[in-house]
Order: C-alpha cells, then sequence, then structure tokens
C-alpha cells in the first residue's frame, strides 16, 4: 500500500483552519519536547522511530480512525517507514513531506492590509518557527522588512506581483534565525539598511537605519518611517508603514515582550527595553495595527493566519506593557528567562558575516523554536 | 589520544535516518554481551538518536567522536554483570576512594573496562587494562602497589581483583559501585 505526502503548505492550512489532525512525531523525545507541530486542534502520540524498528503491533490501538494522520520524523526517512507499516496494518496515514526540516522552512504569505495608495503589505508567516518577515508592496517596487534566509520565496512572490524589490530592512541583529537581507539585497541590487548599533561588527555594507529615517516605496511614496526601540538588542528600531502599521521587531510580541539579554547584556538593556515600550510606543497612536517579527504560540494568530493587533488593545491585554512597578519589571525580564534560542552565537555571527556556513549548517542551526520572549 | 579497540565497526556513513539505528540494531544482535560496537556515521542526527534507543534498550552509550564530517559512536552491548555475585573479599566504595585520591596517597587506580568506556570517562591517572588483557599484561602492574580495580558496577572489577590475587598481588582492592556512580573528577577524550 502506498501512503500519501502532506505538504507543508496543506498543514499549514489546518492551523490556520483550526482542523483536527492526529500527529505521531516518531522523532526521539527530547527533540518532541524541544518543539513540534503545533495546531489548536492537533492531537499528538511521540513515539521514536527507533522503538518501532520491530513493528508497530504495540501502538495500533492509539492512533484513531476517525482522523487524520499524520507521521512526522526529522527529515521525511523515518516517517516514511513508519507510515508503511501502518499502512501494512490496514491505516491510512500520510507523512510529512521533508519531515520538521521542510517544516521549519516553510514561509506562508498572508495579506494583512491595504495601504492609502493602493499598496498593500504582506506577512510572511514561518509557522513552525513562529518569525514573521514582510513586504510592503507599492507601484511596482516592494520592501522586505526581516526576511529569512529562505529567500527563494521573497523573490518569486515580488516577481509573481510584478513588484521589483528596492529595499531590504532588517529592524535589529537577529540572534534565532538567519537573515536573508544581504543575499536579497545583493540578488536585487536593493539597499539593505540595518541599525548601526547592532551592526558595529558587521563584515559588510549596509546603510545605516537611524531614528527618523523616512524610506519611500514607489511612486506613490508608502511611507516607511524608523523609530529607535532600544531594548531586545541596542540597534532594535521599529517601522510605522504608512501611518497605519507599526513593526514591532522583537521588542513587542501579541502576547508576550522581547527578551533583553541574548547578547549577554541583560541588566544594560532592560531599561533601553521599558522606555521603548512605556514611553515611545505610548506616544504612537493607539490605533497602529502591531506587527511582531515574532509570534511564540499558536493562540496568537488571528482568524486567517496573520500576527496582528491594535497597539491600544496591546495595552490592555499583553501584561508585559502593564506592569507599573519597574522592579518588578525589571525582574521578569531578568529572572526566569526560557531557554536561550539554539545557537543563538552562531547565528548572530552568522548575521554579522563573520562565519558563513553551508545551507546544511545553517539549517542545523535554526532547528527549534524562537524563543525570543517574555512573558 | 588513546586508542579505543572495538570488536565490530559499521560503516553507516552516507545513510539517512533511519538506516544508521536500523544498521546499528542489526549489527547488535550479531554481538556478545559486554562487546563494543563503532558505528560511522554522516547524518547528525543519529547522535542524539543513538544515545535515546541505546537508553530505550538498555545497551551502554558510551560517547561519540567527531572526526571531520563522520561522527563514531560507540556501544557497548548490555550485560549481565550487574546479577554476578562477588568474591574478592577487599571492597571499598566510590566515596572512599575519593577522599584517598584528593588526599593524594600513593595508590594505583586500574581500569578494567573496555577501551571506548574508558576513553569517554574515567578517572584522571587510572591505568587502563580490559579485563580480558588483563592475564597478558600483568607485568604492567607492581605487586606491591596499592591498587583499587574498578569498572562500571564492580563486577568486572571483582573478577580482575580475584585475578590479580590468584596472581600473587596481596594490596588489591575492589571499587564498589565503580564508574556508574562516580561523582569525582574525570577525564574524557572529548574535552
Amino acid at each position: 500500500m502506498t501512503v500519501n505526502a502532506m505538504t507543508s503548505k496543506e498543514v499549514t492550512n489546518k492551523v490556520f483552519n483550526k482542523e483536527a489532525l492526529f500527529i505521531l512525531d516518531v522523532r526521539n523525545e527530547s527533540d518532541f519536547q524541544d518543539w513540534k507541530i503545533e495546531g489548536e486542534n492537533f492531537e499528538y502520540l511521540n513515539i521514536p522511530y527507533f522503538e518501532l524498528l520491530d513493528g508497530v503491533e504495540g501502538i495500533i490501538g492509539k492512533i484513531p480512525t476517525d482522523k487524520e494522520v499524520l507521521v512526522v520524523c526529522a527529515k521525511e526517512g523515518s516517517s516514511v517507514m513508519v507510515a508503511e507499516m501502518l499502512s501494512d496494518a490496514g491505516l491510512t496515514v500520510s507523512y510529512l513531506k521533508g519531515g520538521m526540516k521542510a517544516w521549519s522552512e516553510h514561509l506562508e504569505p498572508v495579506k494583512v492590509g491595504d495601504l492609502k495608495d493602493g499598496g498593500e503589505i504582506y506577512q510572511f508567516v514561518r509557522i513552525g518557527k513562529g518569525c514573521l518577515s514582510y513586504m510592503v508592496v507599492s507601484n511596482g517596487e516592494a520592501a522586505i522588512i526581516d526576511s529569512t534566509r529562505m529567500t527563494d520565496v521573497y523573490l518569486e512572490f515580488a516577481e509573481s506581483i510584478g513588484a521589483k524589490i528596492t529595499h531590504v530592512f532588517d529592524t535589529h541583529l537577529h540572534a534565532d534565525h538567519i537573515s536573508g537581507g544581504r543575499v536579497i539585497a545583493e540578488k536585487t541590487g536593493a539597499t539593505y539598511w540595518l541599525p548601526p548599533k547592532d551592526a558595529t561588527e558587521v563584515t559588510f555594507n549596509y546603510q545605516p537605519l537611524e531614528d527618523g529615517n523616512d524610506v519611500e516605496i514607489g511612486n506613490v511614496k508608502i511611507n516607511i518611517h524608523a523609530l529607535y526601540s532600544p531594548g531586545h538588542t541596542i540597534g532594535s528600531t521599529s517601522f510605522i508603514v504608512d501611518e497605519k502599521f507599526l513593526l514591532s521587531g522583537d521588542i513587542l510580541f501579541i502576547d508576550s515582550i522581547g527578551r533583553p539579554d541574548l547578547a549577554g547584556l541583560a541588566q544594560d538593556w532592560v531599561g533601553d527595553l521599558r522606555e521603548s515600550l512605556y514611553k515611545r510606543y505610548r506616544e504612537l497612536s493607539e490605533d497602529l495595527v502591531v506587527l511582531p517579527a515574532h509570534f511564540m504560540i499558536i493562540e496568537e494568530l488571528n482568524e486567517d493566519g496573520s500576527v496582528a493587533e491594535k497597539l491600544g488593545t496591546l495595552y490592555s491585554k499583553n501584561h508585559g506593557l502593564n506592569i507599573e512597578d519597574e522592579a518588578e519589571f525589571r525582574r521578569m525580564v531578568t529572572e526566569n528567562l526560557p531557554p536561550q534560542p539554539n545557537s543563538y552565537q552562531e547565528i548572530r555571527e552568522t548575521n554579522m558575516g563573520k562565519i558563513n556556513p553551508d545551507d546544511e549548517k545553517q539549517r542545523e542551526m535554526e532547528i527549534g523554536p524562537n524563543r525570543c520572549a517574555v512573558r | 589520544m588513546e586508542k579505543i579497540n572495538v570488536n565490530v565497526t559499521l560503516d553507516a556513513k552516507g545513510l539517512a535516518c533511519p538506516m544508521p539505528i536500523v544498521k546499528t540494531k542489526k549489527a547488535m544482535n550479531q554481538l556478545e554481551s559486554g562487546q563494543v560496537l563503532e558505528v560511522q556515521a554522516t547524518d547528525k542526527g543519529s547522535k542524539a538518536d543513538i544515545k535515546a534507543w541505546a537508553e530505550s534498550t538498555g545497551h551502554q552509550y558510551l560517547g561519540t567522536l567527531e572526526e571531520g564530517e563522520v561522527l563514531k559512536h560507540y556501544l557497548r552491548k548490555s550485560s549481565s554483570d550487574e546479577t554476578i555475585e562477588r568474591k574478592h573479599p577487599n571492597v571499598i566504595n566510590n566515596d572512599e576512594l575519593e577522599t584517598k585520591l584528593n588526599a593524594n596517597e600513593n595508590i594505583v587506580v586500574l581500569d578494567v573496562r573496555e577501551t571506548a568506556e574508558y576513553a569517554f570517562n574515567h578517572i584522571p591517572n587510572a591505568i587502563s587494562i580490559p579485563l580480558g588483557e588483563l592475564e597478558n599484561r600483568l607485568n604492567e602492574l607492581s605487586k606491591e602497589d596499592n591498587i583499587f580495580v574498578i569498572c562500571r558496577t564492580g563486577s568486572r572489577s571483582d573478577l580482575a581483583s580475584q585475578k590479580l590475587a590468584e596472581k600473587g598481588f596481596t594490596n588489591v582492592i575492589n571499587v564498589v559501585p565503580g564508574m556508574s556512580e562516580w561523582t569525582g573528577k574525570t577525564v574524557s577524550l572529548n574535552n
């Protein structure tokens, strides 16, 4: 009997549509505990493939027959083996094409809004890792913000809508994923903007992004306004696009706020973080739609799969924005921090251009969740 | 670098998951209890999986060496040596040995585990002579020394202690339980 391959895109649609799915994850227990496919109506069973080499009889009873079943492993091979065994035993199951490796790399573009003079803004949801990047399009030109290393996705998407990429931005020096910004800029001739305070050690040329910089995209002058908002990193910069959207980078998320410790300077940066969140952002319009660079939990996704919320709503609902006492705020963001992202130092060095790992190594460095927030 | 002797070497280079483990399992079935297998693989995921597989099956995962692109995993087939009744009369526990080592007493620690076990975790300055080679290597030890014999759980070291006593070594003490619960200083090939 053959088994079906399910693509990351199909699984993404099930996440967005809150469909039910039974996931048999055959990776080892620690990998599963560290990071898995998240869906509101997904159920899980984790049995490592190496415990199933002699047969699947022992687990048949644990697998539902009234639900779609997806077998998942790291790269696909083991899930195919287990799926075939289950299929031979009479079950109808699928395996995840490309495994968690493909899941980690899948980007789903979601339109988050229209701009005043005919442009659009798209959010690229990296569903497996929680990274969010953006494309602002206006009159045949496009800007990309916080791109992932899957640069072909942006290039192909821009081509499909007939836009030329002219500007590429990173809100900060990322520690959880490898930026595709420099590669996109090289391939398209676009300008690559970085906050200079985060870029003191980079080995390549870039355009320094300073507070108050305005960059225009397309003839109709879609305005990208840079707002210095340190805290997650010393250079962290937010963007206000078209006076409507606030791209908050890793400073403010929907259900959490940025962590200040990934460069080892938590105590120094916590004051900046408070200043950015409690003063600078406070002065902005509450009607701005916050578009962060990450989501942490699947509940942060809206009905259409986008991750976006009005700033005013976050000021009433996000716990991290509602801690009156400064000492308590300091404690929250410097103590009880989640584990640091896997390979975060190597990722920072890659983003500075100091090391140049090959594709396979880059993939390996990024495995796992992003962990850029504190709640 | 210490030499690691193995009973069987398995080439799983270039194979993707699940094949390194499938082959390891087959190779392990052919081994006798206590024998050591070296698995050469290039799949980076094989390290965590072999370790987890060994834990779930009761085999001993000894460690992994990285040589360029190749990962060399060392495993020892589970043995029932825990059940053997110990016969050598002179015994001390781990803590007592640690105290002697910390006091810099003039003693010899003889590690009779396989070289692969020794390589990844042993007491500094311990002499490595696997139980199976002991009879032929007695000349490397002196009969007057205070010899503390250690293995993983105290069983192989018991057999080794008996052997040494039989051959006229007078100050031989078996360390129990041994390296499986050793909390003092150790040296490993990996650090």
